[in-house]
């Protein structure tokens, strides 16, 4: 936790520098596995595994080793690291979904983690889950009606059927994806969180998802997109962050780092 | 590209200081008791729509579809008129044992319902709840107004046997509704106080039916609840008199039935049903709520 600090009043020469939406402080994450591991298949197993556990270690894996960032209003931060480097881990601790095991996070309102496998019903209908999804993120009822038909348009599953009407489980991947995207997307975030979501969609819904992450950061938003394509990284984003082995390993200019990171990946 | 270049405007201040200047709080912080309440309150629609979809999607691949909600319960009546009222003879002292066994078994499988849906409600909505932050009391709320949508059609079926067998209609019957609110209440947080269980120990789901079971043989439903009195100590028999579906089932039946089961009067039996629904309802709600900020964490 953050020692207590005697805070005095902002002095007015900071009036000019950017506002900040997130600030990361030090932040740690580890895992604990037990190392029995795998499930049970069968009962005996089971039994044994209960048996054992007091006897196994808990390994530790230390996903995120201190990290300290801030985030600003209106800009778009891309993500970049290899396999197993933490940027998901970071992701779900900034969205308060996973506690950090030291360090603290400060945000105004809960960042919007919008993942590949982030919820919807799939029993429901894209409509419905269209619906839902406005009314859990807070909106009115009259407002989730009202933009539910711009939330389907945008998402363009209907282009070859009327999709939306059918459950969401009859959705190709690439559907889904997108309308997950439209959903969260049609929402003002102060800071919204985005892991891999476009890798899916084709190069038609990617330009228009381009687009909105555009007009989410003029509204004065923060967009955090991670991912693997340093091209959608380097078309979208105006600042970068490199993570290697749960550290930072560069923050800086899209530019700088995407090529930084673009020769460290060839020398691999 | 310019604000990019900024790599820290505030170095060498603490985040703290920086934190508190911009009004940023650290997050997964549980708001207070009734800041929450009106937080839920301002998703009454999302409660509502999402009871909705759900009642949808109970029956959606059945053929005869939302006819399973009169069905269910019918048929389990008829499962249990066999085995106790025909079997093994539990109606002798019963003057009617149809009304008397159906009144028990739907009111019961209400509350059985909910207790079910309720335990399941956190840890079958992960995902959602890992993607939206909203207040997760939602969730076992819907669970309750689903099963409460599906009782008001079996509540109809019950009124029809009562009268078919034999009842007369009178006013008393017309305080059913505010014992249904009761057990309503009650319910509601039963749900909750399990959904907070089930979130934390997911086996909890494995052993709900039998857990359910047993609460079902100790309430009354197929027999008089003065059986109880004849096989076991007498302070366990004063004991299940206050067991709160008991109290419940003992309820609709007083105001159903010409001659109710033997049993605790009226007057001790309502103070009783408004207790449960007040201890339970409230303290099921507050003990949800304090565990608002660990559920789909970790």
């Amino acid at each position: 936790m953050a020692e207590p600090v005697e805070t005095y009043p902002r002095p007015a020469t900071t009036s000019t520098l950017p506002i900040p939406t997130v600030i990361v402080d030090d932040v740690h994450v580890v895992y604990r596995v037990t190392s029995s591991g795998g499930r049970s298949k069968s009962p005996a197993m089971a039994l044994r595994n209960l048996a054992r556990l007091s006897r196994t270690k808990v390994r530790q894996v230390h996903a995120v080793k201190g990290v300290t960032l801030s985030t600003y209003q209106g800009q778009a931060i891309g993500l970049l690291g290899s396999n197993g480097s933490g940027k998901s881990t970071l992701l779900r601790v900034m969205a308060g979904l996973l506690p950090a095991t030291r360090g603290v996070i400060y945000s105004k309102e809960q960042p919007t983690l919008l993942g590949v496998n982030a919820a919807l019903q799939n029993d429901l209908s894209g409509e419905r889950n269209v619906i839902l999804g406005c009314l859990a993120m807070g909106m009115s009822r009259d407002e989730a009606y009202e933009r539910c038909t711009e939330i389907i348009e945008f998402s363009g599953i209907d282009e070859r059927g009327d999709f939306s009407s059918l459950p969401m489980r009859t959705y190709s991947s690439g559907m889904a994806a997108r309308l997950r995207f439209a959903l969260a997307s049609a929402k003002q975030h102060e800071v919204l969180l985005i892991d891999e979501a476009l890798s899916t969609g084709d190069a038609h819904f990617r330009r228009r998802a381009e687009e909105r992450m555009r007009e989410l950061r003029k509204a004065a938003g923060t967009v955090v997109l991670v991912s693997h394509a340093t091209d959608s990284i380097r078309e979208t984003c105006d600042r970068a962050i490199w993570l290697e082995s749960g550290l930072i390993r560069m923050d800086g200019p899209t530019d700088e780092v995407v090529t930084a990171y673009e020769k460290f990946m060839k020398e691999k | 590209m310019t604000q990019a270049a900024v790599r820290d405007p505030y170095a060498g201040l603490a985040s703290a200081q920086v934190a508190a200047w911009y009004g940023l709080s650290t997050a997964g912080v549980r708001p207070r008791l009734g800041a929450y309440t009106k937080q839920l309150w301002s998703y009454r629609h999302f409660i509502g729509a999402f009871a909705s979809a759900k009642l949808a999607l109970i029956y959606a691949n059945a053929r005869l579809g939302h006819l399973w909600q009169v069905l269910t319960p019918l048929v389990n009546a008829g499962v249990y008129f066999l085995l106790f009222g025909v079997v093994l003879n539990t109606r002798d002292k019963i003057d009617n044992f149809v009304a008397f066994l159906c009144i028990g078994v739907f009111i019961f499988g209400f509350t059985q319902s909910v207790a079910i849906a309720g335990v399941k409600s956190i840890s079958s909505n992960m995902a959602m709840i890992r993607s939206i932050s909203f207040p997760r009391a939602s969730l076992p709320i819907a669970a309750v107004l689903t099963a409460l949508r599906q009782m008001f059609a079996s509540i109809v079926v019950m009124l029809v046997i009562v009268f078919v067998t034999g009842e007369q209609f009178n006013t008393r019957w017309l305080l059913v509704a505010p014992v249904l609110l009761l057990q309503a209440f009650f319910s509601a947080g039963l749900a909750m106080a399990l959904a907070r269980l089930g979130a934390a120990a997911s086996d909890l789901g494995q052993l709900m039916p039998f857990v359910m079971r047993t609460w079902m043989y100790a309430s009354g439903v197929f027999y008089s609840a003065q059986t109880f009195a004849e096989h076991i100590p007498r302070f366990l028999a004063v004991l299940l008199q206050l067991n709160p579906m008991l109290v419940y089932i003992e309820l609709v039946r007083g105001c159903l039935l010409a001659v109710p089961p033997p049993g605790l009067p009226p007057l001790a039996l309502w103070p009783l049903g408004v207790g449960w629904a007040l201890v339970v309802g409230i303290g099921g709600y507050v003990f949800f709520w304090r565990g608002e900020e660990k559920y789909g964490r970790g």
